[in-house]
């Protein structure tokens, strides 16, 4: 099925290349943003792996994990200009950061409301702490923003005879996602821990009574959702280098879209899903119009809502009493 | 008295909450002719009844529904822009103030109550956490629309364009009521405390009688379990999306009081964006979920405190981030549940202990 997908989408794509290809100028600027989007979209794909995870683990909506990706690169940042260690070290301690960062609050703030009585409390403790964030930010940091250094030491690369840049940060970006779908895809299917997430995301309950740690288990799942919205962060602000307090919410919004377009709960749909949102949100700023590129995203949302709720790769889960 | 006894506790309930809002009115009149209320204060007036129609709108959302709305200050949005847009092309057509600020009232929470049931249709149908993202969303793009909307008017009727005010193509003598960025400038400035108190009666009113009609308690069986609440033939999506329309045409109403109130009317972050979603939440938070008096009192508490204590103003939004985190942790997480239940048995106890000593 996924297979499947990614062909058709691969022909449309083509198709559609070869369609603009007729007049040759159009045709270039075409490609640089299809690469801009897949590079945009693989930055949301990394943040949608995460939201992907917790919500399919802890059936939560982490609000927070789009300031995690904020934190990261302020951390980065501070450690590059602050200490001034390689950017390889910075990103590092940012991914360590966020780490503990993420198991603390998954700690302090989300544990306890695991089994409260409403779906509601642990939701709006997630926008708080969201707005937590947000906010120590803005009173360490600043409201200014701050222009941040790309860690990306790789040249861009030039083809077509000049006519097509593809700058490093996109290749490197596009790299590493796809290096970490398929490392998270052979963790969460290979190893003991990858098992012990799927076991706990499809029943809780049951999963421990197999001896299985379950909060454990979801301690874990907000540590990889943490450093990998490290990651982004660092990917995301090499290719749009400026940062504020706000700059995790909307990416982080959107990764969310992402996710559910792909399907909730599903690592190959978070991919698909982010991919197709970057290409969509950069074709309508391109080609509609910039200021609506994000109200396009959003009727994205809406359509999937309407027409697939479980996104192009979710299962269907039928509701017991 | 004997007629206050007969009531039933909900109706006690309820006219208690009336009576609070008519009290704290009346000391307020009292204050204002007395001249204790400063300028500053005495302008906060009508934003905080906007304020507290939104936070009891917002809990009918949050608190009866049972779903969150992260956009309620984009229908404020809704709400003040197209009431408005109104007053200012009928400033001329419509001398009398109240008949105009009436209509503009209809028609605000009208247009916000159509984008609540527009956004409604898609989400409401679906379980999970949809709607808030969803709401999210929408207030975003409703301030990016309000910041690129241009409106003109001459001769020729309306004029419309998302560029610039120039493009609109205007006749002289037109001229432009919605001027992107800038905003609605000279909007009449028709609502006052007296009207936004009576306002407030009319929300509470409306979510009261709501609330304990055969509608509200088909929303609230939803809200405590969907799925026996299917099971005895309610209609989910019905319920779900009257009141969520009702939520978002009051929070229209708000708007409209707050854009009447301004000269100037311009969609920022600061009043339609995101941090006024999450202000009006942290109201219905700390005022405790499903508790419309609450409501009304944290509005007041959390509108006041700032500027009376004008050093925290740094750290308020801080302080909101912290007040949400630590009630939803304190009202809701199993173990702070029980440990209060053991705490209130205690006390309990020891009342009882010391009655019988005394005795």
């Amino acid at each position: 099925m996924e297979g499947y997908l990614m062909v058709a989408f691969c022909f449309c794509t083509c198709y559609n290349i070869f369609q603009k290809g007729k007049e040759c100028e159009n045709y270039m600027s075409f490609i640089s943003y299809l690469i801009n989007g897949i590079s945009l979209g693989s930055v949301y794909a990394i943040i949608a792996l995460g939201y992907t995870m917790v919500y399919g683990i802890a059936k939560m909506l982490n609000f927070a994990h789009g300031d995690v990706i904020m934190i990261g690169a302020y951390v980065v940042l501070t450690v590059i200009t602050g200490a001034g260690l390689p950017p390889a070290a910075a990103v590092l301690i940012g991914i360590v950061f966020c780490t503990v960062l993420g198991i603390l609050i998954e700690t302090i703030a989300y544990r306890p409301l695991l089994n409260a009585s409403s779906s509601l409390a642990v939701l709006i403790t997630a926008i708080g702490v969201s707005y937590l964030l947000q906010n120590l930010a803005l009173l360490i940091f600043g409201a200014n923003t701050k222009s941040f250094t790309s860690v990306v030491k790789v040249p861009s690369l030039v083809l077509a005879g000049g006519k097509l840049t593809i700058s490093g940060e996109t290749i490197v970006t596009i790299l590493s996602c796809v290096v970490i779908m398929t490392g998270m895809q052979l963790f969460i299917k290979k190893t003991k821990a990858g098992q012990a997430m799927r076991a706990v995301s499809e029943d809780k309950g049951a999963a421990q009574l197999m001896g299985v740690n379950v909060n454990g288990t979801i301690a874990l799942t907000f540590a990889i959702g943490s450093a990998l919205a490290a990651i982004a962060g660092v990917l995301l602000c090499s290719a749009y280098p400026t940062l504020t307090p706000y700059t995790g919410s909307m990416p982080g919004i959107k990764a969310f879209v992402a996710a559910v377009f792909g399907g909730i709960g599903s690592i190959p749909g978070a991919m698909i899903g982010g991919i197709l949102l970057g290409v969509i949100e950069i074709f309508g700023k391109a080609y509609i119009s910039s200021q609506m590129a994000d109200a396009i995203v959003f009727a994205v949302l809406i359509v999937v809502l309407i027409v697939k709720p479980t996104g192009l790769l979710g299962k269907n889960i039928q509701e017991k009493v | 008295m004997k007629n206050i006894k007969k009531m039933n506790k909900t109706t006690k309930s309820n006219l208690l909450t009336y009576l609070m809002v008519i009290a704290i009115y009346a000391v307020v009149q009292i204050l204002v002719a007395t001249g204790n209320v400063s300028s500053l204060l005495q302008g906060l007036l009508v934003p905080l009844c906007a304020y507290i129609i939104l936070a009891v709108s917002l809990n009918l959302t949050v608190g009866i529904l049972g779903e969150l709305s992260l956009g309620h200050a984009g229908f404020m949005c809704v709400g003040a822009f197209t009431s408005a847009f109104f007053s200012k092309c009928m400033v001329d057509v419509i001398p009398s103030s109240g008949i105009r600020f009436f209509l503009a009232l209809l028609i605000g929470a009208a247009t916000a109550g159509i984008c609540g049931i527009l956004i409604g249709i898609p989400v409401l149908r679906l379980k999970g956490d949809y709607l808030a993202i969803v709401t999210l969303a929408f207030g975003e793009i409703i301030k990016n629309i309000a910041n690129i909307l241009f409106i003109g008017k001459d001769s020729n009727g309306l004029h419309f364009s998302t560029k610039d005010s120039i493009s609109l193509g205007l006749e002289e003598g037109g001229k432009v009521i919605i001027n992107g960025p800038q905003g609605i400038t000279g909007t009449p400035k028709d609502s006052t405390f007296t009207i936004g108190v009576l306002l407030i009666l009319l929300t509470l009113f409306i979510v009261l009688n709501l609330i304990h009609s055969r509608s509200g308690r088909a929303i609230m069986a939803i809200r405590d379990n969907r799925i026996a609440a299917e099971s005895v033939g309610i209609n989910i999506t019905k319920y779900k999306l009257m009141a969520f329309a009702i939520s978002a045409a009051l929070a229209g109403v708000a708007g409209v009081m707050y854009s009447h109130n301004l000269a100037t009317l311009t969609a920022t972050s600061k009043n339609f964006g995101y941090n006024m979603s999450i202000m009006i939440l942290v109201f219905v938070v700390l005022g405790g979920i499903g508790n419309i008096r609450g409501s009304i009192i944290a509005a007041i508490v959390l509108t006041l405190l700032p500027e009376l204590l004008r050093g925290l103003q740094d750290y308020r939004m801080l302080i909101y981030a912290i007040v949400m985190i630590v009630m939803m942790l304190f009202n809701w997480a199993p173990k702070a549940i029980e440990m209060r239940e053991k705490l209130a048995a205690k006390l309990k106890a020891g009342r009882k202990k010391n009655t019988k000593e005394a005795a």
